[in-house]
């Protein structure tokens, strides 16, 4: 109160009228909004604690509830937002480092919405996706420079080891800890299920999945959590994590509270003690370095494992990118500024990295430009949010897309962006038993099934319009978008023409 | 086959639901006293109440005997066994002969012999539906009415008739009222609370001697009363069975198939005893529940079925003025409690197993502790605590919550 | 046959089967109404443990203890589905006595109330199934 009262930003709007005191509001929200008033017999709600995860409008079973954004407000000032102001008065009572999750909220362009999508008209036929043979699926590892064949004429099988996917989609990192054993288990059935794949993230691969390996990418990250040789040999693919879209140059920390139980056997991180994975890979300085490490995973599992190189879109991305198609990786994962986390400080998730769309198409542009465009595959991450997002990134150059946030939407997820309070109402990001609970995998697995299954449907009817018929001849196909609203710059980097040209 | 059935309650028909399990063609010819469609024989306090009537109190369907094409013959005795030659003789002298034959005769008001009873002219058991109506007859509201026997029959028939009339008595010879299933503080409960409905209760007391109108007790004192109503007990009608020498002991004795000692001949309901599992006795249940489980597994071994009726327990749920109680098996045992509010529960316990219960007033989930004496489930089990204080599936293992709730239930 | 069953694993003990249950058998149309300012006595009930949920409902057993123990005749299996003929209950609680599952319980206007599956009330098919959260209740054939 006084001088650090600050007024809740959301309140909880109960209709009277239809409110029954099922109390389903006050079980379901672990924030414990709301309470029962027993003198009184009705439901009362305390708004500062609302996330605004609508975990109790959504269950309520009168529509009792809605959940508004207060009208409360600081004298307007363009300049002293009442976020900026509000943030001063936490950090000057806490004098600690403001924590946030999920992907950069801020109102930075997303240039995926100033790209259209072409479509044929007269001269080059469109086709029916239902009535021919339309193809989604992507091969992705690094290519063979050319074909090779023996004496007698016969093909000499020169691939490396690769991934092959259903369609151009995979699930993105995301740790068994950071979410919840049930949203794990979604994730790996849901792969399985449709034929691509999910990952692991930097916490290990829990015994329960190791039957879903095939569609499992094991990541290694920074702090070596979970990573032993069995680990390795059960995925399909090995991810070696150097940066992160929400968090680029910091390193991550699992505070000891969360280590319990099944996570701290998976992780290998003794119960309650902090897992900190350290920001820079102390073994790796160079792209040398990098090299060894490739080629280190690559040796532990026999030369069968395509190795990814995530990295964080930053400022000079292409040239990074360029280092690492040399490095012996077949494959570059890069996450733009939007990427989602678990928890991430503040001022990092919001001022640092740059748009996934601008990185992609600087680094699709270079590996060309420098003849090692088939070197690797290019996946990229960082919000992308529909179908169309896809179309857009694989004609930018990108031979798959990882969705991370919109898989955990299509799991439950609100988008409350409290994940690093460790209560979620959805059972995602969460260890709390009877949190976890509420996300039953026969349930989220079949939604992710769903959601990719829509949206690959949608990529066909795209491509259909398109005239083509394969994702392959989609990729890098810059001639297929069209910017529009953007700056000649802009349109330089992304590689593609304004509408109306 | 042709499969005759004496008696037309509901072990009748549980032998007819049984029968007709397995063989849907065979003759079933019905032979009953009463001329009356089949009907809940502890309705009539219900009946007396105006909480049924007649035609509700119908144990079965108007269309049951024709659905299950069985053939009645009401309002005739069967008076004979033929047991050579397989024929039931009736009191009009026909013959019936039969393949199968279940004696089903229930049971009938048992009546001490009491000096000067001869005498009182409105005197009238309370057993069927012909007792009901004859009572209800002899009543108006200034009727004073005794009632000898302070057990089930008795009480039932205080309720049933307490709107009719304004002076009520029962006597008894027992220290406490329903004496077969209370214990005494629990029959204290029941007891105060019949008497905020005017019943006065005269207990640890008989009758010595009837005088018209007028009833001297064992304690000196005597009660005027216009209307006597006897329901001291009852007995098992075992005459048709003990006249060819078959098996009797208080009720005909039949093993678990339901079977007497008589080939051909199966007997079923409260004529008979059964094998109580609480006690390991032999002893008359006559239950409702009871009657026609015998019933069905007669009627299922009779038809060339087989089935085995082996978990028979003494057991009540019953009620008086909305105050509720449900009672099962013995009360031979350690005692364990654990009242709430509204409730007074008592479980006993030995061997390390549930052996019997009482509980008055919240008898919500009860049968769960019925399940516990009936399958004999060793409480060291379950959570025996728990169970204690609520009756509930919780007190279960997992595996054992998974088998009773994650599948088709096929029986009992 | 088709039957009601619940996934402790699953179920979160929000109690929202049991309004559904309450408002199903009301015959209204409108949640509120049917419930608002009412104590609600469902037919599937919840058991509630230490991070251990689940809801009860009747098993609709093929040889039920309940039908058999009726003694008026009320309690009777109509293509599988046991159901309570209101009209001729008495109130005598014999089948509560003899149910193993705990899932008869006494009803409003003292004659008991169980599950029939919403086969005799507007919804048609068990709404408590629709109303839970998180598929922890199921109606299919096991």
């Amino acid at each position: 109160m006084g001088i650090n009262f600050l007024y809740p930003e959301y309140e909880v709007i109960r209709n009277m009228d239809k409110c029954i005191n099922c109390r389903v509001c006050e079980r379901q929200c672990a924030n414990e909004v709301h309470t029962y008033d027993e003198e009184r017999k009705i439901m009362c709600s305390d708004d500062a604690l609302c996330v605004n995860c609508h975990r109790c409008v959504s269950l309520c079973p009168t529509r009792a509830l809605k959940i508004v954004k207060s009208d409360h407000t600081f004298k307007e000032n363009a300049n002293w937002s009442n976020r900026a102001i509000t943030e001063i008065y936490k950090q000057s009572e806490s004098g600690g480092v403001l924590l946030s999750s999920m992907g950069n909220p801020k109102d930075y362009p997303v240039y995926f919405d100033k790209i259209l999508i072409n479509a044929s008209q007269v001269t080059n036929p469109s086709i029916d996706p239902l009535r021919e043979p339309m193809e989604t699926k992507v091969f992705l590892g690094s290519k063979p420079k050319k074909i090779e064949r023996d004496k007698d004429g016969n093909l000499i099988n020169n691939l490396s080891a690769g991934i092959e996917l259903a369609m151009p989609i995979m699930f993105s990192a995301m740790s068994y800890g950071s979410i919840s054993y049930n949203a794990h288990e979604s994730l790996a059935r849901a792969a399985k299920e449709v034929g691509i794949l999910y990952n692991t993230g930097e916490g290990g691969l829990h015994k329960d999945f190791y039957q879903y390996g095939s569609n499992t990418i094991v990541q290694v990250a920074s702090g070596r959590f979970g990573v032993h040789k069995d680990y390795l040999e059960a995925g399909a693919a090995i991810e070696i994590k150097m940066g992160q879209g929400a968090k680029p140059g910091i390193g991550g920390h699992l505070p000891g509270a969360k280590i319990v139980g099944d996570i701290s056997k998976t992780r290998m991180v003794p119960k309650g003690s902090d897992a900190i994975s350290p920001a820079p890979h102390h073994d790796i300085y160079s792209i040398e370095d990098l090299r060894q490490l490739v080629y280190s995973l690559k040796e532990a599992t026999d030369y069968k494992k395509p190795v990814i190189v995530k990295i964080a879109a930053v400022h000079n991305v292409a040239a990074i990118a360029s280092g690492i198609a040399r490095s012996g990786a077949d494959i570059i994962a890069i996450d733009g500024f939007r990427g989602g986390t678990g928890a991430a400080p503040t001022r990092i998730r919001d001022n640092v990295g740059i748009p996934i769309e601008l990185a992609l198409a600087s680094v699709d542009q270079r590996l060309r430009d420098e003849g090692i465009r088939d070197n690797v595959s290019i996946v990229i991450g960082g919000s992308i949010r529909n179908s169309g997002d896809i179309i857009k990134a694989v004609a930018l150059g990108a031979d798959a897309v990882y969705i991370g946030t919109a898989a955990l939407i299509a799991l439950g997820c609100h988008l409350c962006r409290s994940c690093h309070t460790g209560k979620c109402n959805w059972g995602i990001a969460t260890q709390r038993p009877e949190l976890v609970k509420r996300l039953n995998p026969n349930v989220g697995y079949k939604r992710l099934v769903n959601l990719v299954r829509a949206w690959n449907h949608e990529i066909k009817e795209m491509m259909g319009g398109m005239g083509i018929n394969s994702i392959e001849s989609l990729k890098g196909n810059r001639l297929m978008l069209r910017g529009v609203g953007l700056n000649e710059k802009e349109l330089q980097i992304l590689g593609i023409k304004h509408a109306g040209e | 086959m042709k499969y005759v059935i004496i008696g037309n309650s509901t072990a009748a028909v549980g032998a007819i639901e049984g029968i007709r399990k397995i063989d849907s063609a065979g003759e079933i010819i019905v032979i009953s006293k009463e001329s009356y469609h089949v009907y809940s024989r502890p309705l009539i306090s219900y009946l007396l109440y105006g909480k049924t009537d007649e035609e509700r109190m119908k144990y079965r369907k108007d269309n049951f005997y024709k659905a299950m094409n069985c053939k009645t013959i009401l309002g005739k005795k069967a008076v004979k066994i033929h047991h050579a030659s397989k024929v039931v003789e009736l009191d009009d002298n026909t013959h019936i002969n039969y393949d199968k034959l279940l004696i089903a005769t229930g049971s009938e008001p048992f009546i001490p012999p009491m000096e000067g009873l001869e005498n009182v002219k409105q005197k009238f058991t309370f057993m069927s539906l012909d007792d009901a109506k004859n009572l209800e007859k002899a009543l108006s509201p200034d009727s004073k009415v005794l009632i000898i026997g302070a057990g089930l029959i008795g009480l039932k028939c205080a309720e049933g008739i307490r709107k009719r009339v304004n002076n009520i008595t029962v006597v008894d010879l027992a220290d406490r009222i329903l004496s077969s299933i209370l214990d005494q503080e629990g029959a204290n409960v029941v007891q105060s609370h019949l008497e905020k409905e005017n019943i006065n209760f005269i207990l640890n007391t008989s009758v010595t001697k009837f005088l018209n109108n007028k009833a001297l007790l064992s304690n000196g004192e005597e009660i005027d009363f216009d209307v006597l109503v006897l329901a001291v007990g009852v007995r098992p009608n075992v005459d048709l069975i003990k006249e060819i020498n078959g098996k009797v002991n208080r009720g005909i004795v039949v093993d678990e198939f339901c079977q007497t000692s008589l080939f051909d001949i199966y007997a079923a309901g409260d004529c008979c005893e059964s094998y109580d599992i609480t006690t390991n006795q032999n002893r008359v249940l006559a239950l409702l529940p009871n009657a026609y489980m015998m019933g069905e597994c007669a009627g299922i071994n009779m038809a060339g079925g087989e089935k085995t009726y082996d978990k028979a327990i003494p057991m009540n749920s019953i009620g008086f003025f909305g105050l509720h109680m449900v009672t099962a098996g013995n009360y031979d045992g350690e005692v364990y409690t654990q009242n709430e509010f509204g409730q007074y529960k008592k479980l006993f316990v030995k061997d390390g197993l549930l052996k019997g219960y009482i509980i008055v007033g919240n008898i919500e989930k009860a049968g769960i502790y019925t399940s516990l004496i009936r399958e004999r489930t060793p409480l060291s089990d379950i959570d025996f605590e728990l169970i204690c204080s609520k009756p509930s599936l919780m007190a279960f293992s997992k595996i054992e919550r998974k088998k009773k709730l994650g599948g088709a239930v096929h029986g009992y | 046959m088709k039957r009601v069953y619940v996934n402790e694993e699953w179920c979160l003990g929000c109690h929202l089967c049991e309004y559904y249950c309450a408002f199903a058998n009301s015959n209204e149309k409108d949640m509120a109404k049917a419930l608002k300012n009412v104590i609600i006595h469902p037919r599937i009930q919840l058991e509630e443990g230490d991070n251990i949920n689940f809801a009860v409902s009747c098993r609709h057993c093929d040889d039920p203890l309940c039908v058999k123990g009726c003694i008026t005749g009320a309690l009777s299996i109509n293509d599988g589905v046991i159901t309570a003929d209101t009209n001729k209950c008495i109130g005598c609680y014999t089948c509560i006595l003899c149910c193993p599952y705990g899932a008869i319980s006494p009803g409003e206007h003292g004659v008991i109330q169980k599950c029939e599956l919403c086969t005799t009330n507007i919804k048609g098919s068990p709404h408590c199934v629709v109303g839970c959260p998180n598929s922890a209740i199921v109606f299919e054939e096991r």
